[in-house]
């Protein structure tokens, strides 16, 4: 995918931990204001992209640029200028436990901003009511339903209007219907911001209804890439594999291994 | 080769200490250079003093208290040998300034507070909630770590204060008002044999060292804790008995520095 907007370039992205290689010459392209699903299988490497996106983790080789700089580039205060423009949906929320609702909203607006106690409560009310959660401002994390969090989670992460937006498995663990209330509102957020939103997930059915554009990487490797109506209609067989959840293909059900007939004692 | 693997078993456990130390050490200087926000945003510090301090003072004053009757009913059957009894007072008081206040309420302190410290931390690392603040752009040491770190530092000499306070009032309940050891002896050789610098303060020092040690060990292994239920629940162990370990030396080499056997 190309663009001459671009707001996050992947170049030649190589990582290895020790000498194990988990990413492989990545190369994307993440313009303004889409929604892009990176998938594929557990341990494929699409965590590690997501965390060298939002540069916890340094590439051994290659660069990512967000908004026109090098993120394994910056100082401290560089990249917490830079992460000022990003928000982070983590896998299970990462609320923190010791604040309401409420606080957990405002804890960006308290950290970066001088605004007055009032506006804060303002926006905080706007954010948890775009996510339908107004009435929970003075609940505990632990008094709401996995799908809930997810959702004061997603409010928080939009508390500050990020230009970026990252989403680790966002609809790991949910139910059905919190399952789509969280990807229509990751779409309705990200329109509404004007952001461009990144989802790191192998939830492929929840995912093709609202991302543009799709990347599949297995092995560190990006294998396919399309936007929906492309991965629907692939015929590639990985992509067919993981789109229809099909037990044995390029994704081999058996873990490599030696002859089976050997394994129990029969002469070939 | 059993002796080779013992011997690599040996070097590897070596530099995972030294390795440890070394990163503690680390920790323990960025908390310092990032402890402005503690001071500057005080009500943190404060919500954490009421966590480890203002929680820990029930343990803290009936365990005084019973320790003063203790140290009150060991130390007049022991001065009545020698016809001392008037002395009860200055033993329970120097007993409990110099040494027994500042060590117990500092044991205490890290079994109650310590422990609870290690446990949320590593909680927090597990549920990824450090990540997500570092990831917000806060630096999870100067928001997290630096304000728990002053709470327990500036709560340690409280409660020892307190501790001593409880002990004293528990000997004198026992001595004079059990016993029948005369009250105005009691008090009286008290207030002349506890001297405010040598007795008080270094006392006060001692306490101040043990919350250092204490805290720091306490949130150094909840941030290092491997983020699993079985990771929290080890570095929960090693923050009580690491702690335990630490009070007892430090005391030791800070009595020696204090008191020399003069």
């Amino acid at each position: 995918m190309t663009s001459s907007e671009a707001l996050v370039e992947i170049r030649d992205v190589n990582f290895s931990y020790d000498s194990r290689p988990i990413l492989k010459g990545i190369n994307m392209t993440l313009p303004k204001g889409k929604v892009i699903a990176v998938m594929g299988g557990s341990g494929c490497g699409k965590t590690t992209l997501f965390r060298i996106i939002g540069g916890a983790l340094k590439p051994t080789k290659g660069y990512v640029k967000v908004d026109g700089q090098k993120i394994h580039d910056l100082d401290q205060k560089g990249l917490y200028e830079m992460r000022r423009k990003m928000g982070v949906l983590f896998q299970f929320g990462a609320l923190f436990t010791d604040m309401s609702v409420f606080d957990n909203v405002a804890f960006q607006m308290r950290e970066h901003t001088d605004l007055p106690e009032e506006v804060i409560r303002d926006l905080v009310m706007m954010k948890l009511h775009a996510v339908g959660l107004r009435a929970t401002h003075a609940l505990m994390p632990a008094e709401l339903s996995g799908g809930m969090a997810r959702r004061v989670a997603l409010a928080r992460t939009v508390a500050l209007d990020p230009l970026l937006i990252l989403y680790d498995e966002p609809f790991a663990g949910l139910d059905p219907i919190s399952l789509s209330v969280v990807g229509n509102l990751i779409r309705r957020l990200n329109d509404a911001l004007g952001a461009t939103s990144v989802i790191v997930t192998h939830d492929v059915q929840e995912s093709l209804k609202i991302v543009d554009y799709n990347y599949f990487i297995d092995s560190g490797v990006i294998v396919a890439e399309g936007t929906p109506e492309q991965v629907r209609a692939s015929d590639m067989p990985y992509v067919r594999q993981f789109v229809n959840g099909e037990i044995d293909g390029p994704v081999p059900f058996h873990y490599p291994g030696g002859d089976y007939k050997l394994d129990l004692g029969v002469q070939a | 080769m059993p002796i080779v693997k013992s011997l690599k078993l040996i070097g590897h456990r070596t530099i995972n200490a030294v390795w440890r130390l070394g990163y503690a050490s680390r920790f323990f200087m960025l908390t310092l250079y990032y402890s402005g926000a503690s001071f500057r945003r005080f009500r943190l510090t404060v919500k954490e003093m009421f966590s480890s301090g203002v929680m820990s003072l029930i343990i803290i004053l009936v365990a005084g208290m019973f320790v003063g009757m203790v140290l009150g009913l060991q130390g007049y059957e022991t001065l009545k040998r020698y016809g001392s009894e008037s002395a009860l007072g200055s033993l329970v008081a120097l007993s409990l300034v110099r040494e027994l206040g500042p060590v117990l309420a500092a044991l205490l302190f890290a079994s109650r507070a310590g422990s609870a410290m290690t446990a949320e931390i590593g909680l927090m690392k597990a549920t990824e909630q450090i990540a997500a603040m570092e990831m917000m752009a806060v630096n999870p040491i100067a928001r997290v770590i630096g304000p728990r770190f002053w709470a327990g530092v500036i709560s340690m000499p409280l409660l020892s204060a307190l501790f001593s306070a409880m002990g004293v009032f528990g000997g004198y309940v026992v001595g004079v008002v059990l016993i029948g050891v005369d009250e105005g002896s009691f008090w009286s050789q008290m207030q002349s044999s506890v001297d405010f610098q040598h007795d008080i303060l270094n006392g006060v020092i001692k306490s101040f060292v043990f919350g250092v040690a204490v805290t720091v060990i306490a949130l150094f292994e909840g941030f290092d804790a491997p983020p699993t239920a079985e990771g929290v629940s080890g570095a929960t162990t090693r923050t009580v008995v690491q702690s335990s370990l630490a009070i007892l030396i430090l005391d030791f080499i800070l009595t020696a520095f204090m008191f020399r056997g003069e």
